[in-house]
């Protein structure tokens, strides 16, 4: 728990096993119903690369106040299998609790003040309620035991689940949920220690991952057209839209490679519509070709990549943030684009709005960088009001109408006289708007052109629309004490861990101030400049490994930036940011 | 010929209709008195490629097949790759798109999901469509979208100078296979036959007006409709010429029936290169399988976020 004398408070659970024993649905649970019981919660989930075996991780950290980052010490470790207690038992805390299945699991003598409660799950499940696959529910009910959740939320939750399954099954599902209460109250007499209370008043929030999020964004601009084709970490972002883009009279398309995804997507945008793919690392490798078809034939896209480790086929389920090159640089010639990058879940939600307003505002391909931890990572986040959402839509002709182009009695997709260098689009089946769109250099009526002058004003053109994008949007975020000489620079779901350092830091009497870009191309060399300018020293922490995002930051200003990496497929732990901070605050 | 056109540019006519004279006295074509206005395809735009090349006739033979179709310029939709006979959309008035070598097919497929009430016709090369763009050529053929396929086969690739294709023969020598071809070509035809297209066709650029004709039955056809077109290059082929196809090609044999599958598979794998169609059927399409599958009533996306957020709440 932090060391900070405030009423916050919060716990840390983690529940590991192998895989298909039932980690995620026993963690999903509990997520649920404490944030319908008005907890704050955040998860972080972890699975095998294989389908079948491996180790998985659901850990979850609830509490009164807003939920940072997942935890870098656990309060409670439920250990359903030998290998989860192996992995896992370093992390629990001085004076943390050790559940385990004395069954399966042999652990060594208590040490570090930490307490161990051997609970027969399996015992319970087969023996006491002759349900063996209750187990799950059995270890639910050990959990909200501990933590003093009422029992009515989960008892609502698996009415919602099993009702349907006949009265029997939900019965013993509740006996089972009974069962683990009753085995907490009369065998383990230190939970009262790891009592939570939830939020102070009612919240109206919604527990959602990163991906749900971005997909919920997607269809609160309008969009409801999608292709792509399924890559870990992003499937579920195509699954979840492949039951509600129908519902709007759009469609989701399974394309055949992720060339042929993006290629369908720009159709679909250049027909007139609307329309993204998502992917990871490897299919954005494959895409940049077409992105600067995007930008050159001037047809907005969005492109959402959830990032992976990597390089190349990488580790699909673990968590890195080197994409960045590729996102900002990947592909030939001078080619216009834009890159978000959502710092939380709810974030995902707004920049996933942001990316089609850009990217239909603009006609350029947006890129928007999420990760594998923020995609499957749940959050109770506030409900988006839905009526305060700005929606940006792109300039169309009407012949004689009142737009820029409309002057002109012949329609040029490309007229080139405008501040924005944003030229009016005419989606076919306009009459009179007929045109060729095209990926060579071309004049203002779209027709090839290589000469000289033309290349230079269309360059121009095509830039120009990036230029006024730097003027008239901000995007940055600041957290902290504005006056400390430390500041530390993050993008990306980083700035979770970063946010709760500074915190503490700034509770404990060190200032320091940290900064976020969430559009990180263009960059906004003024915005970030007087952030960088303010402070003595700057902390750049990002898990890569040859600090991508510092070097952007190198190459724009002098100072001298502390690189901090991380590459071993995880988030930052707190303490980590934390102890640079420390480092750093010798010299104040 | 250099493969750097356009020196000069003129510029696109104004697209649109144009009046004709509707009387008795004048009919135009075969059918009926021209009431109606005409529609003008001609872009206006100076074609890029060499006298005598093959694309000419798919030109012509489009052009005659709108026409014969009176559809309106702003409801058709040109889509071409990379190559010279991509080119092809800058020469027709209609709405266009010029997109990158191979992925031609996709972007056709983007466009007639979001919109299905356009025609959309795709223009591509034996390097296009059967090089890099083979594999979306498949998958875009199972679909089975509304949309015609043109492929003006040159067995070799032109823009380029000169490079063997995948239908070029085998010992055929190009520049990067001095010592003769040693891949065997691709057949279209069959591909297309077994990847399940609905109607499968060949024309040739000479005989543009059986192409026309070709084109207006695959337009008609409701479903994937593919036509490869020979379309000689004179500058770069000097084997898959004019003359040759002349001595060679020979029509559909009259008993044919194009509903038969294996007949039309059997005519695809034989020497004898075959002018017409080898194979037609009927298929539910992709946009209105596609259709079927929304959900009615379209919900106000709104309120369907609304119902999302108490599910997940």
């Amino acid at each position: 728990m932090p060391d900070i004398a405030t009423a916050k408070k919060d716990i840390v659970i983690r529940v590991a096993g192998e895989s298909g024993e039932g980690v995620i649905s026993t963690g999903d649970l509990i997520a649920q119903g404490a944030a319908r019981a008005g907890y704050s919660i955040f998860t972080y989930k972890t699975f095998p690369a294989e389908i079948k075996g491996g180790h998985a991780v659901y850990q979850l950290r609830l509490g009164n106040h807003e939920i940072l980052s997942k935890g870098d010490e656990l309060d409670i470790l439920i250990a359903f299998n030998q290998e989860a207690y192996d992995l896992h038992s370093g992390e629990i805390r001085q004076g943390g609790l050790l559940l385990f299945d004395p069954a399966v699991v042999q652990a060594a003598g208590a040490e570090n003040g930490i307490k161990h409660s051997p609970v027969p799950l399996r015992k319970i499940a087969n023996e006491d309620l002759n349900f063996p696959i209750g187990k799950n529910v059995v270890s639910v009910g050990v959990i909200g035991a501990l933590f003093g959740l009422n029992s009515e939320f989960i008892e609502k939750l698996l009415i919602e689940k099993f009702s349907r399954k006949g009265e029997l099954t939900l019965n013993r599902n509740l006996a089972a949920l009974a069962a683990g209460y009753k085995f907490i109250k009369e065998n383990v007499d230190t939970h009262r220690e790891f009592d939570v209370e939830p939020m102070p008043g009612k919240q109206d929030i919604i527990v959602v991952s990163g991906n749900q999020a971005i997909g919920m964004g997607a269809i609160a601009y309008g969009c409801r057209h999608y292709f792509g084709y399924p890559i870990t970490p992003a499937t579920d972002i195509m699954e979840f839209l492949a039951t509600e883009f129908p519902k709007l009279g759009g469609a989701v398309v399974q394309a055949e490679d992720e060339m042929a995804a993006l290629g369908m997507a720009l159709g679909a945008s250049y027909a007139g519509y609307p329309s993204m793919t998502a992917t990871s690392g490897p299919g954005l490798s494959l895409m940049v070709e077409l992105l600067g078809l995007s930008a050159m034939a001037e047809i907005p896209v969005v492109v959402i990549d959830v990032q992976r480790g990597g390089p190349s086929t990488g580790l699909p389920t673990k968590h890195e943030q080197s994409d960045l090159n590729l996102a900002i640089y990947g592909g030939h010639g001078d080619s216009p684009r834009i890159v978000l990058a959502p710092i939380s879940v709810l974030d995902c939600f707004y920049q996933a709005v942001n990316a089609f307003n850009l990217a239909e505002r603009y006609q350029l391909p947006v890129i928007l960088l999420s990760d594998q931890s923020l995609a499957v990572r749940t959050e109770t986040i506030p409900k988006p009001d839905l009526t305060k959402i700005i929606r940006l839509e792109r300039k169309v002709w009407k012949r004689n109408g009142n737009g820029e182009n409309s002057q002109v009695e012949k329609f040029l997709r490309y007229l080139n006289n405008m501040d924005d260098g944003v030229s009016e689009m005419s989606a076919p089946g306009t009459e009179s708007g007929e045109h060729v769109v095209t990926g060579l250099e071309h004049s203002e009526a779209g027709n090839p052109k290589y000469d000289s002058a033309s290349h230079s004003r269309m360059t121009e053109k095509r830039h120009r629309k990036i230029q006024h994008l730097m003027k008239h949007w901000r995007a940055v975020a600041h957290y902290g004490d504005p006056a400390s000489d430390i500041g530390l620079l993050s993008w990306g779901s980083t700035l979770s861990q970063v946010r709760e350092a500074v915190e503490i830091a700034n509770a404990q009497g060190i200032r320091v101030e940290a900064m976020t870009p969430k559009m990180i191309h263009p960059f906004q060399e003024n915005l970030v400049g007087d952030f960088i300018r303010s402070k003595k020293w700057i902390i750049i922490p990002e898990v890569n490994y040859s600090g991508q995002f510092a070097s952007l930051i190198q190459s724009r200003f002098t100072k001298k930036v502390i690189k901090l990496n991380r590459y071993g497929g995880e988030p930052f732990k707190v303490k980590e940011i934390l102890d640079s901070i420390k480092e750093v605050s010798k010299n104040v | 010929m250099s493969n750097v056109e356009q020196k000069t540019e003129l510029e696109q006519s104004a697209p649109g209709q144009t009046q004709t004279a509707a009387s008795p006295a004048t009919v135009k074509d075969k059918s009926e008195s021209v009431q109606q206005n005409e529609f003008n395809y001609k872009s206006g735009i100076k074609s890029t490629w060499c006298p005598g090349c093959g694309d000419f006739g798919v030109l012509s033979a489009t052009y005659n097949a709108l026409k014969e179709k009176k559809i309106d310029p702003k409801d058709v939709v040109s889509v071409s790759g990379i190559g010279c006979s991509s080119r092809i959309p800058f020469f027709i008035s209609t709405y266009g798109f010029h997109s990158i070598h191979g992925r031609t097919l996709p972007i056709a497929v983007g466009i007639k999901t979001a919109n299905p009430d356009l025609k959309v016709i795709v223009f591509s090369g034996d390097g296009d469509c059967y090089s890099i763009g083979l594999g979306h050529f498949i998958h875009t053929v199972r679909r089975n979208l509304d949309i015609t396929l043109v492929v003006m086969d040159n067995s070799i690739y032109g823009l380029t100078k000169g490079q063997t294709s995948p239908t070029s023969s085998l010992n055929f020598v190009t520049k990067t296979t001095p010592d003769g071809n040693i891949d065997g070509p691709v057949n279209p035809i069959a591909l297309a036959l077994v990847a399940g297209a609905t109607f499968v066709a060949r024309g040739f650029s000479a005989d543009a007006k059986g192409l026309a004709k070709l084109i207006v039955e695959g337009m008609d056809h409701k479903g994937f409709s593919m036509i490869d077109v020979y379309s000689p290059c004179p500058t770069f082929n000097h084997v898959d010429t004019f003359d040759y196809y002349k001595e060679h090609v020979v029509p559909m044999p009259k008993e044919h029936n194009v509903e038969d599958f294996s007949e039309a598979l059997m005519l695809a794998i034989s020497p004898t290169i075959h002018i017409g169609a080898f194979y037609k059927k009927q298929s539910p399409t992709f946009e209105e399988n596609i259709a079927h599958h929304h959900k009615t009533p379209c919900d106000d996306k709104m309120q369907l976020l609304e119902k999302l957020f108490k599910k997940f709440s």
